[in-house]
Formats: structure tokens, sequence, C-alpha cells
């Protein structure tokens, strides 16, 4: 595989899920930030307290792991539709997001929006737009797997129904059947390359050379399902190898995400470019990633860009 | 139930930060305080704007003059602002304006931001400690901070804080001197560290240099600071072998635990060392020199 030592930023990538080998991979892969949306761990959460608790390890031990390869950590912090169906529990979390939405570090609510498209859902997805425009922060919109087209127009006619600017929104999870109607109302159009389901890379390619990169943003969504961690420079790489120039990979894979997400003031490029190196000796709460015996890595990372296959379908 | 007069406090951090931060900046942090002092009900307007500080306000050193430094002493004995950001000063704004009248409501939503911080929201909040009203129902909050790992948030706690020397019970406060030694930070910075000096606390630091001298270590001339006043006839024996190390450091700390001393082997050994007194005597070797020299060699 080929990047030409492309710094990338993968806009999506659920890490509490995944180990440290994924990010020592994603750092030699090029990959220098990321952005965790708050979503479900798979099953309900039965507590509010969970729910505080997992907002506390995205501001702390996940963006302290992160950092002991290189990575800079952010998060979009939000309550998930699914989990938006259970009202009593909802009601307590949206108590909880103004202590977190704007911390340090955070660059938007996310990930948000509908997925059975019930009457909770939009409760809360309302709910949630209304303290983004109050805080002024981006809103990382999830579109549902099913019913995708009507949903994912529904979140944006809302979202401007509550006055957010387009230039705010991140529609996520997009395909051919909805990039356009994104596209043309102004939003930005966030791509998961994720096996099996939502998007191949070779699709992605296409998608590119027929849109052009304004507004169009690669992400791996990487979390506890089958996913890959480096469809962001695996999808680059296959690009650049299909005729599509640097430039305007770096625009899709790694610009347009720090554009967006920038609107925050929480994410900025000195953030990693001003600080390449580890130190793994460092501990948070007296922790560290490292286990007896081991080694902590001190200094700079090499982007190797090394890897056995870059389609992804 | 106040430690501070609000009213003088607040004036007082706004024209720190009018001497620093951006027209802009003040103007946010204005806003946002008109807003906080109306707040009822969730309280969502303060979190909003106690998380969102650095990103209007930035986290740069505020420059304090020693007229300033002055001025915080006089409103508050032990107040030291030199080492805070800006970040901090405004976070310290926004609790101090939050309203405070119903005191449950108060302390729940102070208690509701220890639990979620960040670690720069732990900084502003333990640095904040000596302005809070109510500051009797803080003292555990106290003792939890100085068990952390974070190093930024335990100076924050146990540094330049006068909180920790006016409200903590003995146990804890003896807990906190011996972690600041434990975990490498400079006792000079402990406000309070002679007056709250204690017997109890003398014979714990004897018994970790004992452990430290044990495992081969060194122990930190400025341990036998709150030991001086202690002396007895178990504790002189590390005073004499203090004497006896190659490093005159460590006799410069003797002679100054004796200068504390009235057990009469103490004053016999200080006499014993005439140049060490003289020293003392005029004023020229201090328990902070000790610390400042001690801390130089660290870096």
């Amino acid at each position: 595989m080929r990047t030409n030592n492309m710094l990338f930023i993968d806009p999506h990538a659920h890490m509490t899920s995944r180990t440290t080998d994924d990010y020592e991979r994603m750092r030699q892969a090029g990959i220098v930030a990321l952005i965790e949306p708050a979503f479900w761990l798979g099953q309900p959460r039965t507590e509010a307290g969970s729910f505080k608790d997992y907002f506390s390890s995205l501001v702390g031990w996940e963006r302290f792991r992160a950092s002991q390869f290189g990575i800079r950590h952010y998060c979009t912090i939000g309550l998930n539709s699914k989990e938006a169906n259970n009202e009593p529990l909802a009601e307590q979390v949206m108590e909880l997001l103004p202590l977190f939405i704007c911390k340090e570090g955070v660059v938007g609510v996310g990930e948000i929006g509908y997925d059975d498209q019930t009457a909770a859902e939009d409760k809360y997805f309302r709910l949630q737009l209304e303290l983004a425009k109050e805080a002024d922060m981006p809103v990382q919109i999830h579109t549902p797997h099913r019913d995708k087209k009507t949903g994912t127009i529904r979140s944006m006619e809302v979202s401007l129904e509550h006055g957010i600017e387009p230039g705010m929104v991140i529609i996520d999870h997009n395909n051919e059947e909805t990039v356009k109607d994104v596209l043309d109302r102004g939003f930005w159009a966030a791509f998961t390359i994720y096996p099996n389901s939502k998007m191949g890379n070779e699709r992605m390619v296409e998608v590119v050379k027929q849109y052009g990169t304004e507004r169009i943003i690669v992400n791996s969504s990487c979390d506890w399902g089958i996913s890959d961690p480096l469809s962001v420079p695996k999808t680059a790489s296959l690009m650049l190898e299909r005729g599509i120039s640097e430039a305007d990979v770096r625009m899709v894979c790694y610009q347009n995400a720090l554009s967006a997400f920038g609107q925050s003031g929480q994410m900025k490029e000195s953030d990693w470019l001003d600080a390449t190196t580890v130190d793994q000796r460092e501990k948070f709460s007296d922790n560290s990633v490292l286990r007896g015996g081991q080694t902590p890595v001190v200094g700079e990372i090499e982007t190797s860009g090394d890897m056995p296959s870059n389609i992804i379908r | 139930m106040y430690q501070v007069d609000i009213q003088q406090i607040q004036p007082f951090l706004l024209r720190l930060l009018h001497q620093i931060a951006a027209p802009e900046a003040i103007d946010w942090l204005s806003r946002k305080l008109k807003q906080v002092s109306a707040s009822s009900g969730t309280g969502k307007e303060f979190y909003l704007a106690f998380s969102s500080v650095p990103r209007y306000m930035g986290k740069a050193p505020l420059q304090l003059s020693e007229a300033d430094l002055a001025e915080a002493q006089r409103l508050r004995k032990g107040f030291n602002p030199a080492n805070w950001t800006t970040d901090q000063a405004a976070r310290t704004l926004l609790i101090l304006t939050l309203p405070h009248t119903d005191k449950a409501e108060f302390l729940t939503q102070i208690n509701k931001l220890f639990s979620t911080a960040d670690m720069g929201e732990l900084v502003a909040l333990y640095a904040a400690m000596p302005l809070l009203p109510y500051p009797e129902d803080f003292k555990a909050r106290a003792a939890e901070g100085f068990r952390t790992n974070m190093g930024n948030v335990y100076e924050a706690v146990a540094l330049d804080n006068p909180y920790p020397a006016d409200y903590l019970d003995e146990a804890a406060w003896n807990q906190m001197v011996l972690k600041t030694l434990f975990v490498g930070k400079p006792l000079f910075r402990i406000y309070g560290i002679d007056r709250r000096s204690n017997a109890r606390l003398a014979h714990i630091l004897s018994d970790y240099a004992h452990e430290r001298w044990a495992a081969g270590r060194t122990v930190s001339p400025e341990l036998w600071r709150p030991v001086g006043p202690f002396i007895d006839d178990i504790i002189i024996k590390d005073i004499r072998r203090l004497f006896d190390q190659p490093e005159e450091i460590q006799h410069e700390a003797a002679a100054l635990a004796c200068a504390q001393s009235s057990y009469p082997e103490a004053l016999e050994l200080l006499k014993a060392h005439p140049q060490l007194k003289n020293r003392i005597d005029s004023g020229e070797l201090t328990w902070d020199l000790i610390g400042a020299e001690t801390l130089a060699a660290q870096k």
C-alpha cells in the first residue's frame, strides 16, 4: 500500500472498543488525529451513571491512551438515537450533556439523529440540536441503517428548522443514494468505509470521481463490530492508485474533517503538528497502557504505510 | 460561611483578566457572568459556560505585579494566584457568581462539577477552594484532591493554597504533607507548613525518613522543616545522622531543625556548628532557601 507518507484524520472511530494494536497500526498508517463520537455500546445502558462514566472516559482515559501512540483523540458527546428510546433514562442523560459538550477536545454534539425514527428519537434529536446551537458547536449526525434516505433527508430538514447552519452539520454514513441530497443542501457528507455493510472503498473512489472533494469526508466508524480501523488510509491509498490526485485525497481524508470539526474551536492542526513524539512512561491517574515487563516507547513514531491490501468491500 | 468578601474578590479577578485577555474574551465572560448570576434550576448555562472557558479565554498565565499579589493577600490571607492562568481566573469568577443563598443547591452544583471535571477544570476548582462559600463543606473534597495522581491537580490543592491549612483536620493535613514529599513536590510552597506542624506529623516524617534510608534512597532536606519544633529523644538521633551526611544541604537542614527546637541536645548540636548558626541568625539560611535549592536540584 502506498500513501506517500500522507497524514490522515479519522473523524469517526469508536476507540473504546479497540485495542492498542489498532492504535499502533493507525499511527503507522499515518493517522494523526481521530474523533470518537459517543454512541451505544452494543447493548442498552440502564443507568444514567453509565453514561456519565462513559463520557468521562472519552475525555479522560481514552484520550490519554491514544496519546501514548502518537494520536490526538477528540470526541463528540451526545445521546445516541437508539438509547433515546428509553425516555426516563434519556431525560437524565440530557441533564448530563451541558457538563460535557463544551469540555476541551469535545468537537461537537454527536452522534445524534434517527435510528427507528420514533417520536422519542425525534424529541431528543431536536433538544440536542438546540443545545448545539446554544453552545455554537458542530453536529455529527448518524443516519439510519433502515429507511436511510428518508431518515437522512428528515435529519437535515429538522436541523434547518432549528436554525442550524448546514455548514455546522456533518451527515454521516452516506452512500450513493444520499450523497447528492446532502451536498445540494450544503451539509458535510461523511462516508463510512465499513466492510460488508455501509460502503466499500472502491465505491468511495467512484463517489469522489463523480462529486469531487468539496465537503466530502471519509471515516472508518471502527467499533465493536467487524470493522477496519485502517479504512481511511486504505481508501486514500486506493484513491491514489486509481488516479485521484494527492491534493484531493488530502481534502477528503484530512482537511475536510479538520475544517468541519475545527469550527468547534477545540481542534487545531498545531495540536498534532507541534507534538510528534510520544512518551509511554507517562501515567493517567497512575494507570499506564504498559503492563509488567513492557518497554515504553519514547520518541518519534514513523509512518510506514505498510499493509497487505488496501481494498475493503 | 465566607472566607472572603466575594464582592471584593470579583472585581480583583476581573481586573487581572483585563490586563491580559482580549476584549472579545472579556465581553464573552461578562455576558456569561450576567447569565449565571440570574440562573436557576438545572444550572445548564453555568455548566456550558464553565466548561467552554478555555475556548474563549485561553490558558495564558496571569501577569501579577507585587502590588497585585499584596492585594490578593489582603483580600484573603494566603490567597496566592501567582501561578494562575486566564481560564482558571475566569472559571473562579463563574463559580463565585453562581447564586449561593440556597446552600444545598449551591453544593449540589459544585459537587456535580467536581464529579464530571476534566483535568483543567479540576485545577481551577481546587485552586478556587480558599474563595468558596461554605468552606466547611469542602473538607472531604480537598482530601480527595490530594489522593489524585495527576500532578497539576495535586499542586492546585496542596501548593500555594491556604484552604488545607485553614480547614483540614490533623490527620488529613499530615497525609497531605507526607504525600507532597512522596511525590517529590516542594514543601515550602505549602501554605501554613510551619503553623500546622505537629508532634504526630514529626514522627510520621521521621519514620518515612528511616524507610528511605533503609532502602538506600535520598531524603529531601525539606522533610525536617515540620520536624524541628518536635525534636525529642527519638528524633534527635535523626538530626545527628543528618550532620554525618556528606551533603552540606543536609547539615543546613539539621541546623535549621535544631534552631526551631528547645530540646537541650539540639541546642548543643547547633552550638557545635557556629557557622551554620550565624547564617541562621543573620536570616541568610532559611527553610525557604533549602526548599528552593532542593527544587532547583531536581530540574
